[in-house]
């Protein structure tokens, strides 16, 4: 038993990790918000779902376990709430999504918002 | 393989912070800044195994916490710093 | 590896920090601060002050962001000063003090103790005798709990007095909208309804977490500094989507003016009584026969009165903000 959640824990870290990183990698690297925002918020709550769930198999105590899964509730509650609120506010504020064939241009969000 | 997890999220958070301060638009960045803080709160929990003092977890939830608010917050005084207009021009004067 | 995460968190606050300057707009620079403030605090956990994370994860990047957005909201969104430089622009001078004041910080710290050595003056001063005798004198085990309600606890009045009179300024500046509702506003973001569902479902669970952050103080890290600035997000959060009279109609804004009193009244009635007792201002041991005893109801009640008028200040604060800005933004 405790071997098979050993490993079990293992794998899930492994896998929450790389999910971290493509998901991070997704945010940089895709064209516009929309598609960010979707390689950002599926993978951040699946990677804090399997990073939290390999931490809990590790658990010492009941106790940190409890805290464990008092956070993961409120991360999956959080997370897609705030990623729900955010896509509906950036469409009703005009922002339009990239979309293929004709390559919908964005609308200057802030002109002189420093960054690149 | 704590030290994996804690390293695979520090890259996360990197490239987050980057976005954040690439923009170009303001929910790039509050995007960015949520990516960033639930990192943060993963951070956080590993670390404490990774140090082998897990109660540090109080700390990881009011972060979970705290972001969410902020997040509302943003959206809700960028959305209507400017009434009537569309929300992301610039407010010269409400 | 612990060194290795602490030069990366570093290296990523050093970031922020140049982000910070190059960012024209506001609202980003709000955004950036409120990382710093989550990576400095991931940088006191891992220097193991747990405390210290806490307030900073409470305060540095929740409730200063808030109230830094509510003032953005009135003034405006762009920094205007070095958009166009004028002709007598010269940053070389300050530059030049800048760098000249930098240089002189760093070489003072070649007198200072080597980080964590055993003989440095914060280790052999007063820190000894708060970690051998917290234990028997106080009897709760977080030390810092301890010395912040009870071997400081003058410090921890004074600052006290300072958020309420910080609430005083700020209610004395715009006075006028505080007390009378000025606007009939309902609900800015009713088109966020799965926000405005999710949020019930979370404001119990965040006052919970206040009073467990409030009430565990002394056995884990948390006080009533941080439960104070939980408990008013919770509030703050119902204002944000429902609207500055709906949550007016929750918290009464005369109760909360008498609560942020009554937080420093408490404070400063536990010193008193102990002086009636026979022991000196703010001298738990006199509060009940048994000194241990007597520590450990103080400290409650201390902490108890810190973290009520934290939480009405900051709801004060917040809720003038607010009214004020939504006056503002009728007027034109």
């Amino acid at each position: 038993m405790s071997i098979v959640a050993t490993y079990l824990s293992w794998a899930l870290l492994v896998i929450g990790g790389l999910l971290c990183i493509s998901g991070s990698v997704g945010l940089l690297r895709f064209p516009d918000f929309f598609t960010r925002m979707h390689a950002a918020s599926v993978t951040d709550t699946l990677a804090t779902g399997m990073i939290l769930a390999g931490l809990m198999l590790q658990a010492p105590t009941w106790i940190v376990l409890a805290k464990l899964i008092m956070i993961l509730v409120f991360v999956l509650l959080t997370g897609p709430t705030a990623g729900h609120a955010l896509a509906k506010a950036a469409l009703h504020s005009g922002l339009k999504p990239l979309l293929p064939g004709k390559s919908g241009v964005l609308e200057a969000d802030t002109k002189p918002s420093g960054g690149v | 393989m704590f030290t994996a997890v804690t390293i695979a999220v520090l890259v996360a958070m990197a490239l987050a912070l980057f976005r954040a301060y690439a923009g170009p638009t303001l929910y790039d960045r509050i995007l960015a800044v949520n990516v960033f803080g639930t990192k943060t709160v993963l951070l956080i929990a590993i670390v404490g195994f990774l140090m082998g003092r897990p109660e540090f977890l109080d700390i990881a939830m009011v972060y979970a916490l705290m972001n969410f608010i902020t997040v509302i917050g943003i959206l809700r005084f960028f959305e209507y710093s400017s009434p009537g207009k569309s929300a992301n021009s610039e407010t010269v004067k409400d | 590896m612990e060194s290795f995460v602490h030069v990366v968190i570093i290296l990523m606050l050093v970031t922020t920090a140049i982000a910070i300057v190059r960012v024209k707009d506001l609202f980003a620079v709000t955004m950036l601060a409120g990382i710093y403030g989550l990576l400095s605090a991931s940088f006191f956990v891992l220097m193991d002050a747990h405390d210290v994370a806490f307030t900073e994860a409470a305060v540095g990047a929740g409730i200063s962001t808030l109230l830094v957005l509510t003032t953005l909201s009135m003034t405006g969104r762009f920094e205007k000063a070095s958009v166009k430089p004028q002709a007598d622009y010269r940053p070389v001078l300050a530059l030049v003090l800048v760098t000249v004041t930098g240089a002189l910080l760093i070489y003072g710290t070649q007198d200072m103790p080597g980080f964590g050595t055993a003989d440095a003056p914060v280790q052999t001063h007063v820190v000894p005798r708060y970690l051998n005798d917290s234990a028997t004198e106080i009897g709760i085990p977080n030390v810092v709990a301890s010395i912040l309600a009870s071997y400081r606890g003058y410090d921890t009045f004074g600052e006290v007095v300072v958020i309420f009179t910080a609430g005083i300024g700020v209610l004395a500046m715009v006075m006028s909208n505080a007390t009378k509702m000025p606007v009939v506003q309902t609900a800015l973001m009713s088109d966020h309804v799965v926000l405005r569902i999710v949020s019930k479902m979370l404001i119990p669970l965040i006052m919970l977490f206040a009073l467990y952050v409030q009430f565990h103080g002394e056995y884990g890290p948390g006080g009533g500094f941080q439960a104070g600035v939980i408990f008013a997000s919770a509030f703050i959060l119902y204002a944000m989507l429902f609207g500055l009279t709906a949550a007016r109609n929750v918290v009464n804004h005369t109760l909360v003016q008498l609560l942020s009193a009554l937080g420093v009244l408490l404070y400063g009635s536990v010193g008193v009584v102990a002086m009636i007792n026979g022991g000196n201002f703010l001298d738990y041991n006199f509060l009940s026969d048994d000194p241990v005893a007597g520590q450990m109801l103080g400290i409650l009640l201390v902490e108890l009165g810190v973290g009520i008028t934290v939480a009405s200040v900051m709801i004060i604060i917040f809720f003038t903000f607010t009214a004020r800005s939504q006056k503002e933004g009728e007027a034109d």
